[in-house]
């Protein structure tokens, strides 16, 4: 039987999708000055930013009223818990992003390119990918490709460690490097933290579509429900 | 304390409960719920044999109370003391409030005179109604309020000193603030009784109860705790119906 809650649930998964795809978009910006080394279009990023901001606050509050008015249970319950959640994630995605580009600012201000990068751009194709999978995960309800992201994380953590371990031996030996290599370890900490709220999301995915909380254990494959209070 | 197993029952012809099995746990609310004609009524009734009333109505399978079958060679009149039940509707005797709390122990010989008032004067304070009705216990029960009519018929049944409460439906005939205290009432009650609802009011289920199990067509689909069963159920039949989005 078709209900007219049914109809609420697809617009707010809309809203959802819209955000993340203004997300994504604010990554790309962001990844593509970096490596090109441009000034970012701020006026674009600013309506990004705004537009990212709104929907959160759209979608927290129509998740809110949802549950109030229509108390779902099972499959839609999760699913409202979780696009609250969701949109939180991609939130403070997009605020990563920004934090990129303002770091870009730095970097392309403290002189020419230190060395050839490679271990940043890897890191910053993995986080899309996984923000893409996670979002692709949630649109097809498939908890399998939400599972995908739980793996590549820990290529993006190894990405991060080398770059520190890079720049700060590069630092050591020369000081005139310190700016630089200093902006350098802040964006691959941006980076390694857009891929915990990917990573966050495909739970948040798992957890919707499987009714499994695989945070903290991911192999684990845990029980439906939290451990005993 | 009170289990069932692999009870099938007959209307005539009709196979109204296809071997249900579950097992009631002491000192909890348990709530069966299921669409109309599930199955869930039958069931309840079947705890303290009032579907023997219906003619033509055939039971086989055990229901185990403290390990014994009701359904061999069991005292009905002992069963229904140990074993009450509250109706959809209220259904207070014709009687005063006095009169209808006392009736089971009057009745019972299991009290009279001073006994017999502190008895009333217990199950009506069990039932939070002693503060509305004290000082008018030779008043009609049937000028009592629908809710009022509710509590006095628990009291009624509480006076007898069971162990089990059969609930078919207890709130259906009442408006959401006495649904409320009724719902309170239970969350009470649970501590010293083992309680087992019917509910249509799938909100109802959740709020009450501790163990939930869902009926489909004399079938006990899915049991469990209440917090799993309507989080994250584990028969897309159950997750279908409390979405809504059965039939």
């Amino acid at each position: 039987m078709k209900r007219h809650f049914d109809e609420d649930l697809a617009q707010l998964k809309e809203r959802l999708l819209r955000m993340g795809g203004s997300v994504e978009r604010m990554i790309h910006l962001s990844a593509k000055d970096l490596f090109a080394r441009t000034e970012a279009d701020r006026a674009e990023l600013e309506k990004l930013e705004r537009e990212v901001n709104d929907l959160q606050i759209v979608i927290d509050d129509r998740a809110l009223k949802l549950i109030a008015l229509r108390q779902p249970m099972a499959t839609d319950l999760r699913f409202l818990f979780m696009a609250s959640r969701i949109s939180s994630d991609l939130e403070r995605i997009a605020d990563q992003a920004i934090n990129i580009i303002e770091t870009t600012h730095h970097l392309i201000a403290g002189g020419p390119p230190l060395v050839p990068l490679v271990d940043l751009p890897l890191m910053a194709e993995i986080c899309q990918e996984m923000l893409r999978e996670a979002l692709d995960g949630f649109v097809r309800q498939d908890a399998s490709m939400a599972r995908k992201v739980l793996e590549m994380d820990d290529k993006v953590d190894a990405c991060k460690r080398r770059i520190f371990d890079e720049m700060l031996a590069m630092m050591e030996s020369d000081q005139k490097t310190i700016r630089r290599g200093l902006c350098i370890v802040l964006i691959s900490r941006n980076l390694e933290r857009i891929g915990d709220h990917a990573t966050n999301i495909a739970e948040e995915v798992i957890y919707m579509v499987e009714a499994r909380d695989v945070r903290h254990h991911h192999g684990e494959g845990a029980a439906p429900g939290a451990p005993a209070e | 304390m009170l289990e069932a197993r692999n009870v099938r029952l007959w209307y005539g012809d009709f196979n109204a409960l296809k071997g249900v099995s579950m097992k009631i746990q002491p000192r909890s609310i348990t709530a069966i719920i299921g669409p109309s004609g599930c199955g869930k009524s039958t069931m309840l009734r079947c705890f303290n044999r009032m579907n023997d009333l219906v003619e033509g109505c055939r039971v086989e399978g055990e229901v185990l109370f403290e390990g014994r079958n009701i359904y061999d060679h069991y005292d009905l009149t002992e069963l229904r003391k140990r074993v009450g039940m509250v109706f959809q509707r209220p259904n207070p005797f014709p009687l005063s409030v006095q009169e209808n709390v006392g009736y089971g122990p009057r009745i019972h010989g299991l009290a009279s005179g001073d006994g017999l008032r502190a008895a009333v004067k217990k199950a009506l304070q069990a039932t939070q109604l002693w503060n509305d009705v004290g000082d008018r216990l030779t008043a009609p029960a049937l000028s009592l309020s629908a809710e009022q009519q509710q509590r006095l018929c628990i009291s009624r049944l509480l006076a007898v000193a069971p162990d089990i409460l059969l609930m078919d439906e207890p709130c259906s005939a009442l408006d959401p603030m006495a649904t409320q205290n009724i719902e309170e009432l239970m969350l009470e009650l649970k501590r010293d009784y083992t309680i087992v609802i019917v509910t249509h009011n799938m909100q109802q289920a959740a709020r009450v109860s501790d163990f939930t199990g869902f009926m489909l067509l004399g079938e006990l689909v899915e049991f469990g705790e209440t917090q799993t069963i309507f989080t994250a159920p584990t028969d897309k039949r159950t997750e279908e119906y409390i979405t809504g989005r059965y039939g």
